[in-house]
């Protein structure tokens, strides 16, 4: 077993730094210089030796490895060097400032997303064929058909501008987080309804099931207690699976509700060229990739006893 | 009374080495009686028709701005309305369509070919060369992927072929994975060290004996891949970093929508709609492929 995590651990960091020399290759090859993008074409006269004053002192001049190695450091001090556009900003601040904004809008998501959609994929495996199994079995396919985009679109028309029910952008109040959670969970509770639905069923026709229930237990018990219990491994494994598409949700959301978190950080310093902050964004997003990846594995093995033994 | 008997669907031998015509026809019985896939495959016909017949059935020019139109609502003649700078919409939808088929079914085609050649080279050598792929394969699995697809299309300068080749580019994972168990499985069979024995060269061996068998789950993920295609291409686009403006694209659509979504709430409705109809078009073919090629994996 622990084998197993060292392992894991050592392919993950493999993962962590191929991602951040990729990235730092790409944005590199990105057209148009930061400097000039900052000084504004023309607005301002400037000449080459002054271009090349203000790129040696963001280490510009360098040779790309050493770029590379400085930003590395930077990043295992937990620094992450300074953003190229926002003077005297450190990277770390702006990513401390928008993070637990992300952080809640994503926690909230996925807690409503399970609190609905479990309940309602075990209902309808318990009951399947019915009418409910039905609709939910095409609400679901319909649901992952839908662009989050325009769901966040068509809600911020209907439910703030028409019904006035909720402001239609940011977070000043309370009410303004409805809308981006229920887009966000929107996504998710098709995918995990469907699995939990598909889980159940599977676990039900198993022969420990059966035991439970020729031994007399009440039905209520044996779907609570025996099924479900071992259902919820493949859900745990979607939902580990899942972090990263949920990040590509954030952006779009971030955007459309004018919320300062980490996925509109993400696309305006993409737009304003600002290499620090962008390949910083890209190697947090593998590290907690990988770390969502490794909890997934070791819940696994933890919530399986059969796995655990095999595993010793 | 014999005719009806003859309709049963008669579970196939598992032969997968022989794929013969009766095999597909199987198929093809499965996938009939499955009443939402025809509905979907109808759905992008039709919608394959519209794109290719754009100019003969819109008689209006998608880049126009008709002056005094801006944000006008629907009207018989205009049945969509015009958007904000006085364009018909119908004609930006209908157009669209074209960009998003061309990207849907262009990126599927790299990311298949990709893929398919990856998983092969990955399952059929094993050993360290399989090992590089397979990182490479995990990295891409796990990574937001419309994060990537931002970066590149900002380094790459957005257009429709760098939308395009950067989704086939980094969607090819799924198809590595899935061609990779299926080439190990099938390398250790019995007809392929046969043909290994007899001095066939390996590349002809993993394209003439191996690919035609795992043709089948391949097909599946395409069809089921080319939902989420459109809907990255949209995303992109609604982000400003794909199809660039003039050309008419769903997201691009939504996007001018939404700058003017209190004034003219009717530019946001249909483009989303289309994509969303053609999404689900092509999930419920690709479920309905998936019983009838691979009646194994039905749920």
């Amino acid at each position: 077993m622990l084998n197993y995590i060292v392992s894991r651990v050592i392919q993950g960091a493999l993962v962590i730094f191929l991602i951040s020399v990729a990235t730092f290759i790409i944005m590199r090859m990105m057209p148009g210089d930061p400097v000039r993008m900052l000084l504004g074409e023309g607005s301002i006269q400037i000449t080459e030796a002054q271009i090349d004053a203000i790129k040696a002192k963001w280490g510009l001049d360098r040779p790309y490895h050493e770029q590379y190695l400085i930003w590395a450091g930077s990043m295992l001090r937990g620094e992450f060097g300074e953003s190229l556009i926002r003077r005297g900003v450190t990277v770390r601040d702006m990513l401390a400032e928008a993070m637990p904004v992300t952080a809640y809008l994503n926690l909230m998501a996925i807690g409503v997303a399970l609190l609905l959609a479990l309940p309602a994929g075990i209902l309808a495996a318990v009951r399947r064929n019915s009418i409910f199994d039905y609709l939910l079995t095409l609400g679901s396919t319909a649901g992952a058909a839908l662009p989050n985009f325009w769901v966040g679109l068509v809600a911020i028309i209907v439910f703030a501008l028409w019904l006035r029910w909720v402001p239609p952008f940011g977070l000043k109040s309370w009410d303004g987080y409805i809308l981006p959670v229920a887009v966000l969970a929107l996504g998710e509770m098709a995918i995990f309804a469907r699995v939990m639905r598909g889980a159940t069923i599977e676990v039900l026709s198993q022969d420990y099931v059966r035991t439970a229930t020729a031994k007399g237990l009440a039905p209520r018990v044996v779907v609570l207690r025996h099924a479900v219990r071992n259902a919820l491994l493949p859900v745990v494994t979607v939902i580990g699976f899942r972090i990263a598409f949920l990040f590509s949700g954030t952006i779009i959301v971030e955007n459309i509700f004018a919320i300062p978190g980490i996925g509109r950080l993400f696309i305006d310093s993409v737009f304003r060229i600002d290499y620090q902050v962008v390949q910083s964004i890209v190697v947090l997003l593998a590290v907690l990739v990988v770390i969502a990846n490794l909890i997934t594995d070791l819940v696994y093995a933890l919530v399986d006893p059969r796995l655990r033994t095999v595993g010793r | 009374m014999t005719a009806a008997r003859l309709e049963t669907p008669v579970t196939a031998p598992p032969a997968r080495a022989t794929q013969n015509r009766s095999e597909w026809m199987q198929a093809w019985r499965r996938f009939r009686a499955n009443r939402a896939a025809l509905v979907g495959l109808l759905f992008i016909l039709v919608v394959c028709v519209a794109a290719l017949l754009a100019q003969v059935i819109i008689p209006y020019d998608p880049t126009f701005s008709y002056p005094g139109m801006r944000g006008t609502g629907p009207s018989p003649a205009h049945p969509l309305g015009f958007d904000h700078i006085g364009r018909d919409l119908l004609a930006r939808v209908v157009y669209g369509a074209r960009v998003a088929l061309l990207v849907g079914l262009g990126a599927t085609v790299i990311s298949v070919a990709l893929g398919v050649l990856i998983g092969a080279i990955s399952g059929y050598f094993g050993g360290w060369v399989d090992t590089i792929l397979s990182r490479i394969v995990d990295t891409l699995m796990a990574f937001p992927l419309l994060a990537l697809l931002i970066v590149l299309a900002a380094v790459l300068g957005p257009s429709l072929s760098t939308t395009i080749l950067v989704i086939g580019a980094t969607t090819w994972a799924r198809f590595a994975r899935v061609v990779r168990a299926d080439v190990m499985a099938l390398s250790k069979s019995d007809f392929v060290i046969a043909a290994r024995a007899s001095g066939v060269a390996d590349f002809r061996i993993i394209f003439r004996h191996i690919l035609p068998n795992v043709l089948g789950p391949v097909i599946v993920i395409a069809t089921l891949g080319v939902g989420s295609i459109i809907i990255l291409e949209s995303s992109l686009s609604f982000l400003g970093l794909g199809i660039q403006p003039p050309t008419a694209s769903w997201g691009g659509t939504l996007a001018d929508g939404r700058s003017l979504i209190r004034q003219f709430p009717h530019i946001t409705f249909f483009p989303g709609m289309m994509i969303f109809f053609t999404v689900l078009a092509f999930n419920l073919l690709g479920d309905g492929l998936r019983d009838a090629l691979d009646p194994r994996q039905r749920a």
